[in-house]
């Protein structure tokens, strides 16, 4: 069993008792322990079960490359899925649960899936689901939705309850990793004055050197931290912050930083979590190395543990994984391991080394009476839940004349792989070390930044050195080198001297014994989380994947949450084995951040809810609110869809504001138009080129309505263009518009015709605007009294500037309702009190404001297009039957010469018509005309979309508005809508102009 | 995630405070040109590894236009300059032939 030690725990606070829940059962722990220490502290070894198989697992790590130990944390609004208890700090009242089956941990009828193990091998799914076609969606897809999925996704109606932050750092020197070699790089760059943050993925400071044991300058390397740490925290230009992971290197020196401020102790006031974006001139990675686990079978049973992790438990948190250990490795390093159990009073039963020799450290355990097994090897760990047994045998040969061994946990260590994630997510590339049998940065070939140079350096352990002393020379010489690099003088000082046993060679050992029968390999886990056995990657050799990122995907190794962390090096050394080739020529997947998980709240910040994206409101929003507004988004705008009465329907207020506009008096915020002044002795030749029709021969005074094409010929916005003085003109742009168009004014203004004396301003936000729509339109201006707005005084399509009331204002006479109409532009202050004012003097003549939705209708009955409507970035303006609006004067506009290319000149083009029910009934939006016969896939062949489409209750019927292959050519003829409902529509094609098809009604 | 300098406003400029684009130093056709030129002007692009010239805007800045000559490979930025020039400016060749010996885009070298 395991258990809590008596002694030991650097990291626990044992006057601090500290209560949790796992599955439900209370269990203790201590301040400073892990979710992963306090189970094991509580003999619960087994924490989960396996992603495909649901074998038991338990713990095999320390830290953030953990594959097993996944819970769910916390309740309600607070639950998260696939939390790693390693890397969880315990609190009062944390409630945990174990993931991945069912019924409950202890018994799981989704573990029969490890006895057809042989029936699921590597791409099972490609070969298995194939045939027959109708099995996929009625019998595998269910089968496999409902044992697929790692952990359980949150409640549906659950709302995170924290808040989340971003916070931007620019620094001279990030460091990323608080360990030894960290804490000196930091040190080492602060001493020339540079700017320099830190960041610790830990709550503590000093990474794994106190437990790895050793002396600093003669002190005791926990001693040596603690000074170091008071000293760097002294020092102004140092920024230090811990339980903060490097999750990503990126272009340039940007850097993301995830710091987890409050896992710890939720509820409490202040941001969850904090993404930190950094922009740092050079990038130390201190962030050290991470063992690899030994391929052998049973691997995975819970009580196999990595050495050093086993040994992090004894010394940091008091707990032994087991009552009697074994040890396997391949390296000196595990008999650290074994020397601390022996010395916390564990059976450390035996150590089997690969290696036909070891050093020092192997004496130091013998004279502890440990045995000391060379050339040997593990052949079998047996036990189900728990390991019970082992059977040994010779590292050479393929596993036979074994001897078993009673035991409750196994240590193994197949050596160390430095973690160089954050070297290569920019670009830094890697090279392979024979003598540590792993990958390390190659400093000849680090990411470059923006001026060709180097932007990273790797320090101590994560760069190669795995022994103290070369750890911090190695981290000094970074720092001094990352302070130099970011222009600063260092100083010329030295690093400390560490001094620690001295090893022996290690010695690779890819499978456990060196040529396992294949019983054995298909029990050799090589990637824990995602099940991924020695036997999965020599059969995808030997099915013709030969590249490692085709056997990547093709295993999944290293496609879980930890991105194999633990399993990828062993992985692809079985790979290059069973190609006969090389580790180095095999190579390396990609790393790709971030480092480990980070929550998706991080990364959008404080932009949720109401603050995710600034709403635009006009002058008179707030009345519109009060007033019954159905809200509609247009752009970055809200605006009012109609305004709803008591006991009325959306559409009922839709069809009162229709007929009520056309019958008495209806005002329409139009404050959102865009509005750009654009103005110089040359802006009438720059219309001229922006607009397809003339704008330059336009008199002041008057308006006329102009179109826009891009380069490409395509119509991208429409308007009324009001000239307002001999080199200012006032064009209005749609709702969505205003921004685009002014910035596509300013590209052309800029990038092409530089030397024209022409100046653009937005002024869309300076005028809130209304029309005043309807018979009565003019008799309530009359009544609020002021300027002339009689028919000859201010004619269709002119404007004037004047008072209205008390109000100064600009009166425009244009119309998109057909309808005797004013557009009023007032300043944005006076908005809501000259609409009061026209509601008031409106009363007697029947007036009502009216929303978006009756302005489409009403300009729709008109057959007056709309961008975005009858427009999707492929129509041009002949599409639209607007052939009146090109320019056959000008030599040139933007679009001109796109428009005689051959395709732009297709009669074939669809074109645009009205389109009337044949029922009265109203065409689904977006509904297609079929034509005769079917296409290569068998459907029916198009002809033609409907663009708007509309209940009017002027009219009493649907219509509608579509691009028609030969549309104008077949008035009368009826094509076929079929809808999303089953149903298909029948429309006659007629003039897109349905009411007052004279003007009659404008133009009074 | 770049950082470019704005050779108007002197700022350093992260890329969120810059819009992309496209190519530079496009010669416009318009009305009159064949269809081949027009076609070329509209869709033919470079697609280097290598040494580029690029339109970027500071769009969330001073809102201008201007010129970049990086490397498309490394992401090294050899210089930035004015955006009304219709080809680029001796010292951006230079530093890029301190830096690439022998480089070429379009009919530049």
């Amino acid at each position: 069993m395991s258990t809590r030690l008596a002694k030991q725990g650097r990291l626990i606070d044992r006057s601090k008792q500290v209560t949790f829940t796992f599955n439900g059962t209370s269990m203790q722990g201590y301040e400073g322990d892990t979710l992963a220490s306090a189970l094991l502290a509580n003999d619960q070894m087994m924490m989960g079960r396996s992603f495909k198989y649901h074998r038991p697992r338990g713990v095999v790590a320390s830290g953030a490359e953990e594959p097993n130990a996944l819970v769910g944390l916390g309740q309600g609004n607070r639950f998260e899925p696939n939390q790693r208890a390693t890397t969880t700090e315990l609190f009062n009242g944390l409630t945990s649960v174990s993931q991945n089956h069912w019924p409950n941990l202890e018994f799981d009828i989704g573990a029969v899936n490890t006895a057809f193990a042989r029936f699921l091998p590597a791409g099972f799914y490609y070969k298995t689901f194939i045939h027959p076609k109708p099995f996929w969606k009625h019998v595998y897809e269910p089968i496999i939705r409902q044992s697929a999925g790692l952990g359980k996704a949150p409640d549906k109606d659950s709302r995170d309850a924290d808040t989340y932050e971003h916070f931007y750092a620019f620094t001279d020197v990030l460091v990323i990793g608080g360990g030894v070699a960290g804490l000196q790089a930091a040190k080492a760059a602060a001493q020339s004055g540079a700017k320099v943050m830190l960041i610790e993925q830990t709550a503590h400071w000093g990474g794994r050197a106190p437990v790895d044991g050793g002396t600093i300058d003669g002190e005791p390397v926990d001693k040596f931290v603690e000074q170091l740490v008071s000293e760097l925290e002294t020092m102004g230009n140092v920024t230090m912050r811990n339980r903060c992971m490097g999750a990503g290197v990126y272009d340039h020196g940007y850097v993301l930083g995830y710091e987890r401020l409050n896992d710890h102790k939720p509820g409490t006031q202040g941001p969850r979590h904090r993404l930190w974006r950094i922009r740092a001139k050079q990038v130390v990675t201190a962030t050290g190395a991470i063992e690899r686990p030994l391929s052998f079978a049973g691997n995975d049973v819970p009580g196999v543990m990595l050495a050093s992790a086993m040994r992090d438990y004894v010394v940091n948190w008091g707990v032994a994984p087991g009552e009697k250990v074994i040890v396997a490795t391949n390296n000196d390093d595990a008999y650290r391991t074994a020397i601390i159990l022996k010395q916390a009073g564990v059976d450390v039963i035996r150590v089997v080394d690969a290696r036909a020799a070891a050093g020092p450290l192997a004496e130091e355990a013998r004279q502890l009476g440990i045995r000391v097994d060379p050339g040997k090897a593990i052949a079998k760990v047996k036990g189900g839940k728990r390991v019970k047994k082992v059977a040994l045998c010779n590292q050479e040969g393929i596993g036979g004349a074994r001897e078993e061994v009673e035991c409750d946990a196994v240590a193994m260590s197949g050596g160390w792989s430095p973690v160089v994630h954050m070297w290569s997510h920019c670009g830094g590339k890697l090279i392979w070390d024979e003598a540590n049998a792993h990958f390390r940065p190659d400093p000849s070939r680090p990411p470059l930044g923006a001026n060709g140079e180097g932007f990273v350096l790797a320090a101590g352990s994560s760069n190669g050195p795995l022994a103290l002393a070369d750890v911090l020379t190695d981290a000094q010489a970074a720092g001094t080198a990352a302070a130099k690099a970011a222009g600063f003088k260092p100083k010329n000082t030295k690093a400390p001297v560490g001094e620690t046993t001295t090893e022996a060679p290690m010695e690779a050992v890819w499978l456990m014994p060196a040529n396992a029968e294949v019983q054995l390999r298909m029990k050799s886990w090589l990637d824990f989380q995602n099940d991924v056995k020695v036997s999965d990657v020599q059969l995808a050799a030997r099915e013709g994947y030969e590249s490692v990122e085709h056997t990547k995907r093709y295993t999944t190794l290293g496609m879980a949450t930890d991105q194999g962390k633990l399993s990828n090096i062993n992985g692809l050394a079985i790979l290059a084995d069973a190609l006969e080739s090389e580790i180095p020529k095999v190579g390396t997947t990609t790393f790709r951040p971030p480092y480990t998980p980070i929550s998706l709240a991080s990364i959008g910040g404080e932009a949720r809810g109401e603050v995710f994206q600034p709403i635009r409101q006009t002058p008179m929003h707030d009345w519109h609110d009060k007033n019954g507004a159905d809200w509609e988004p247009v752009g970055h705008w809200r605006r009012t869809y109609a305004y709803v009465r008591p006991g009325e329907s959306v559409h009922d207020a839709v069809n009162r504001e229709v007929k009520n506009t056309r019958e008495n008096l209806g005002l329409l915020d139009a404050s959102t138009l865009g509005k750009l002044i654009v103005k110089g002795p040359d802006a009438g030749k720059f219309l001229d080129m922006m607009y397809t029709n003339m704008m330059s021969t336009l008199k002041a005074g008057k308006c006329r309505y102009g179109l826009m094409c891009s380069e490409n010929g395509f119509l991208i916005d429409d308007g009324v263009v009001a000239r307002i003085d001999e080199d200012t003109w006032l064009c209005h742009t749609t709702t969505g518009g205003a921004e685009r168009i002014h910035g596509h004014l300013e590209e052309w203004l800029q990038t092409e015709w530089w030397d024209w004396k022409v100046y653009v301003a937005n002024v869309t936000e300076q005028y809130a605007q209304v029309a005043v729509v309807g018979p009565n339109a003019r008799k309530v201006l009359e009544k609020l009294g002021g300027m002339d707005v009689s028919k000859e005084a201010l004619p269709f399509m002119e404007w004037r500037d004047g008072k209205i009331g008390d109000f100064d204002c600009r009166a425009y006479r244009i119309s998109f309702s057909g309808e005797l109409s004013y557009e009023i532009a007032v300043p944005a202050s006076q908005g809501q009190a000259f609409w009061d004012a026209l509601m008031e003097a409106g009363k007697e003549f029947g007036v009502m404001p009216y929303g978006t939705e009756c302005l489409h209708i009403l300009r729709a009955e008109k057959g007056f297009i709309m961008i975005g409507d009858e427009t999707d970035g492929t129509v041009i303006p002949q599409d639209l039957g607007l052939h009146w609006a090109l320019s056959k004067k000008k030599e040139d506009y933007l679009g001109k010469r796109a428009h005689s290319r051959s395709h732009m000149a297709d009669p074939e083009r669809w074109k645009l018509v009205g389109l009337e029910t044949v029922d009265g009934s109203v065409i689904p939006d977006g509904a297609y005309a079929v034509g005769e016969g079917v296409n290569a896939n068998g459907q029916r062949n198009m002809i033609g979309r409907v663009t708007s489409t509309y209940y009017s209750a002027n009219l009493g019927k649907g219509i509608a508005m579509g691009l028609i292959k030969h549309g104008p050519d077949r008035m009368g003829e009826i094509v076929e809508f079929p809808g999303t409902d089953g149903k298909t529509y029948k429309a006659k094609i007629v003039d897109p102009i349905f009411f007052d098809k004279d003007g009659e009604k404008q133009n009074v | 995630m770049l950082i470019l300098n704005c050779p108007y406003c002197g700022v350093d400029a992260e890329e969120t405070e810059l819009a992309a684009g496209g190519e530079a130093h496009l010669k416009r056709y318009g009305p009159g040109s064949s269809d081949d030129e027009f076609h070329d002007y509209l869709f033919m692009r470079e697609n280097p590894k290598g040494v580029h010239f690029e339109r970027w805007r500071h769009s969330n800045g001073c809102g201008k236009w201007f010129h970049a000559a990086r490397c498309t490979q490394t992401l090294e930025v050899f210089g930035t300059y004015s955006a009304q020039t219709t080809e680029p400016p001796q010292e951006i060749k230079d530093a890029i032939t301190a830096k690439r010996p022998g480089w070429s885009w379009r009919e530049y070298k």
